[in-house]
C-alpha cells in the first residue's frame, strides 16, 4: 500500500509526470506543424511509470531507456530544451542530432540511453548492475521495458544471469498491451507478465501503473531489494499509451476488443488522478496552479530553445565514430 | 626471445591487463573453471577470482550486451565468444548497440570494451563453427577489427585493445593456438591500425591477415627460391586500415594480392582492391590478385573443406600466376 507522503514530495512527483504531459503534448505538435524529422514514440498516459519509479532512485543509478523513452529522460531530470532540440535533429540536442527521439542519451543523469531496438537495452542495464557490483557500489539500475520487449530473448538472457548472480536490478515492465498493433494477449499466454519471475525465483510485482504512489511504493522495495545485494525484481506496471505506437500512428486497431478501451483507460489519466489526490490530501488548489504556470513556462522555454537551435553543420556526420575521430 | 604458445600468450595479455587495472574483467562462456574451450584463460579464475573471470550462461547476446552495460559504467570487459560464427547470435548487441552508441550518443558515451573470438577452418568444425567473421563486422562502423597473426601479434595487440576506449572486436585463429612462436618481450604493445611488412621484396605485395600473414611468409621464403621477391604485409588491423604502407608497398611492386580467409564475395580483398585503385591504378603490373574463402558454406570434410580454404598452395600458385602469367 502507498503511504501518505510529505505535501513537498506530492508536488514533486506531480511537478514531474504534468512535465512530461506538456513535453509530449509538444513534441505532438512538432510533428503535427510539420517541424520533426522522423518519428517519436509518445509517453502520453505513461507518466506514472517513469515518476514513481525514478523517485526511488539515487542521483548516481542508472536507467536504461526504450524507444518510448522522453518520459524516462524527463524523470531522471534530463533538460527538456536539449531533449526537444534532439528530437528536432538540432546541433544543441543532447546527440547533436545523431540519436534523435529514439537515442536520446544523458549519461550525466544516469542514463544509459533510449533504445531503438526493442529489449535491446535490457542486457545494457544488466550490466550497469554488474558494474555496480563489480565496483563495489551500492548503484542500482533499472531497466525499463515494453511488454512486447518481454518477449525478447535478451529479456530471458538478462533476467536469468541477474538472478543467478544477485544482481542489483530492477526490471519495469510498462504493459500498455501493445506492440505496434499487435495485442499482447494474443501472443502470450499468460494474462500478467510479472509471473516470469517465478521461472527465475526472484519477485515478480503487479502494480496499477496509472497511480503513480503504487508504483512508488513497489519500486521502492525492489530497489531497497537491489541496493541491499537480494538481487532483481519484475515490476509489471499496467498502463496505457493516449496515443498509437508513435505519432503518425492514431492506434485505431486498439478498439478490436472494446471500443471505449481507450476512453475507459483515459477516464484513468494518472495526472487527473493524482491531482485529485493532492487536492485530497490538502494541498492548495493555487500551490497546483503556480506549479503548472512554472512548468508551462519551462516547455515554452525548452520549445523556442529547440526550434531556434541551429541544425548540425554536416561535418558532424563524420564525428564521434571513434574516440578522437 | 623466448617460446611461448598462441594460447598462453593471450592468456598473458589478459592476466599482465588485469594486473595492471582493476576494471578490467572477462567474461564468456568455459572460461572460468575450465579455463577456456582453447585454454586462453588458463588460471584466471583462480588468480582474480569469480567475479572478474566469470563463467557466464550460454547467452551471447546477453554476455555482449551485459558487456556494453559494464563498458558504459566504468568497467573494462573482454567478452569471449567461443566461435566467431556465435557473433550473429549477439549481433544486435554487437552491431547496434556497442558499434553505435558513441556515435548515436553524440559522442557522450565511450564504449571500452573488447569481444574476443576464435575464427577460421581446418578443424573439420563445419559451417557454423569455422566461419570467419572480420570481412563483416569490417562492413560496420564503429568497431576496431583485429586479425593479430602470431603470438607476438596476439598479445600486443591484445593489450592494446584492452587500452583502446573503442570497441574492439580481436579475432584469434584457432589453428595457431597450440603453435609455439617467438615471443620479443621487449615489445609490449602493438599499435592498433598499423599494418607491419614483415618481409621486404620487388615483385609483388601480398598484403595477408591472421594465419595467413604467416603462411604467406611461408610462401614468400619458397617464392625466393624461385626467383620471386615478395613483400609480405601483416595486416594486423582490418580496422583501422593502414592504407599508407599498403600504398607504398604496391607503388614499389607494381602487384598486389591481398589473402584473408573470410568470404571472397564482399570480402577483405574486394575492399582493399576498390578502396585503393584510385591510388595505386597506375602503378599496376597486373590485376589485384585476392585468395578468400569461396562462396560456400564451410563444409564439414576433410575432403571438402581442406581444398576450399586459403592455403600456402593457393598463394605459392597465385603469385607464380600474377609474377609470371602463360610461365
Amino acid at each position: 500500500m502507498a503511504k501518505k507522503l510529505a505535501k513537498d514530495a506530492y508536488l514533486g512527483l506531480y511537478e514531474i509526470m504534468f512535465r512530461m504531459r506538456r513535453f509530449e503534448e509538444e513534441v505532438f505538435e512538432f510533428y503535427k506543424k510539420g517541424l520533426m524529422p522522423g518519428l517519436a514514440h509518445l509517453y502520453l498516459g505513461q507518466e506514472a511509470v517513469a515518476t514513481g519509479v525514478c523517485a526511488t532512485l539515487n542521483e548516481d543509478d542508472y536507467i536504461g531507456s526504450t524507444h518510448r523513452g522522453h518520459g524516462h529522460l524527463v524523470a531522471r531530470g534530463a533538460d527538456t530544451g536539449r531533449m526537444m532540440a534532439e528530437i528536432l535533429g538540432k546541433e544543441t540536442g543532447y546527440c547533436r542530432g545523431k540519436g534523435g527521439s529514439m537515442h536520446i542519451m544523458a549519461l550525466d543523469k544516469g542514463i544509459l540511453g533510449a533504445n531503438g531496438i526493442v529489449g535491446g537495452e535490457i542486457p545494457i542495464a544488466t550490466g550497469a548492475g554488474y558494474s555496480a557490483k563489480y565496483r563495489g557500489t551500492k548503484q542500482v539500475a533499472v531497466s525499463f521495458l515494453g511488454e512486447s520487449a518481454s518477449n525478447e530473448g535478451t529479456f530471458h538472457e538478462s533476467l536469468n544471469m541477474a538472478a543467478a548472480w544477485d544482481l542489483p536490478v530492477v526490471y519495469v515492465i510498462e504493459n500498455n498491451l501493445y506492440g505496434i498493433s499487435v495485442d499482447i494477449r494474443d501472443v502470450t499466454k499468460t494474462a500478467d507478465l510479472a509471473v516470469r519471475a517465478k521461472a527465475y525465483d526472484i519477485p515478480g510485482v503487479i502494480v496499477d501503473g496509472m497511480d503513480v504512489l503504487a508504483v512508488q511504493a513497489a519500486s521502492e522495495e525492489a530497489v531497497k531489494r537491489a541496493r541491499s545485494g537480494k538481487g532483481p525484481t519484475i515490476i509489471e506496471c499496467k498502463t496505457y499509451r493516449w496515443q498509437g505506437h508513435h505519432v503518425g500512428d492514431p492506434g485505431e486497431y486498439r478498439m478490436r476488443r472494446d471500443k471505449k478501451e481507450k476512453e475507459k483507460w483515459q477516464a484513468r489519466c494518472p495526472i487527473v488522478a493524482f491531482r485529485a489526490v493532492m487536492l485530497k490530501e490538502g494541498i492548495a488548489e493555487k500551490a497546483i496552479a503556480s506549479l503548472e504556470a512554472a512548468i508551462e513556462e519551462e516547455i515554452q522555454a525548452a520549445v523556442k530553445f529547440a526550434v531556434d537551435s541551429p541544425y548540425p553543420n554536416e561535418n558532424e556526420a563524420f564525428a564521434d565514430i571513434f574516440v578522437g575521430a | 626471445m623466448r617460446e611461448v604458445l598462441y594460447r598462453d600468450a593471450i592468456c598473458e595479455a589478459l592476466d599482465e591487463e588485469m594486473a595492471r587495472d582493476e576494471r578490467v574483467m572477462l567474461i564468456g562462456e568455459d572460461i572460468g573453471f575450465i579455463g577456456g574451450n582453447f585454454k586462453t584463460t588458463v588460471g584466471l579464475l583462480e588468480k582474480y577470482g569469480d567475479l572478474r573471470v566469470k563463467d557466464s550462461a550460454i547467452s551471447e547476446a546477453g554476455i555482449v550486451g551485459m558487456g556494453v552495460g559494464m563498458a558504459l559504467t566504468g568497467v573494462i570487459p573482454v567478452v569471449e565468444l567461443m566461435f566467431s560464427d556465435f557473433l550473429l547470435v549477439a549481433a544486435d548487441q554487437a552491431i547496434n548497440q556497442m558499434a553505435k552508441i558513441r556515435y548515436m550518443s553524440g559522442g557522450q558515451a565511450t564504449v571500452p570494451m573488447v569481444i574476443r573470438c576464435p575464427i577460421g577452418g581446418g578443424r573439420s568444425s563445419a559451417a557454423q563453427h569455422s566461419q570467419s567473421m572480420q570481412a563483416m563486422v569490417a562492413h560496420f562502423p564503429g568497431i576496431k577489427v583485429l586479425v593479430p597473426s602470431t603470438a607476438q601479434e596476439a598479445k600486443g595487440l591484445l593489450k592494446s585493445a584492452v587500452r583502446d576506449p573503442d570497441p574492439v572486436i580481436f579475432f584469434e585463429h584457432k589453428m595457431e593456438y597450440s603453435n609455439k612462436f617467438e615471443i620479443d618481450d621487449s615489445i609490449e604493445l602493438i599499435p592498433i591500425g598499423k599494418a607491419d611488412v614483415k618481409r621486404a621484396g620487388e615483385d609483388i605485395t601480398i598484403v595477408a591477415t591472421s594465419s595467413l600473414a604467416i603462411k604467406s611468409l611461408s610462401a614468400a621464403e619458397k617464392l625466393a627460391g624461385e626467383g620471386i621477391s615478395c613483400e609480405v604485409i601483416d595486416l594486423r588491423s582490418v580496422i583501422p586500415f593502414d592504407r599508407d604502407t599498403v600504398i607504398a608497398s604496391v607503388k614499389k611492386t607494381g602487384r598486389l594480392l591481398v589473402v584473408d580467409e573470410a568470404h571472397e564475395f564482399c570480402g577483405i580483398g574486394a575492399e582493399i582492391g576498390a578502396n585503393l585503385m584510385d591510388d595505386i591504378f597506375y602503378d599496376l603490373d597486373a590485376p589485384i590478385g585476392r585468395i578468400a574463402t569461396p562462396n560456400v558454406p564451410l563444409p564439414f570434410s576433410p575432403a571438402l573443406e581442406m581444398p576450399i580454404i586459403p592455403s600456402e598452395k593457393k598463394i605459392l600458385e597465385k603469385v607464380r600466376a600474377m609474377v609470371r602469367p602463360g610461365a
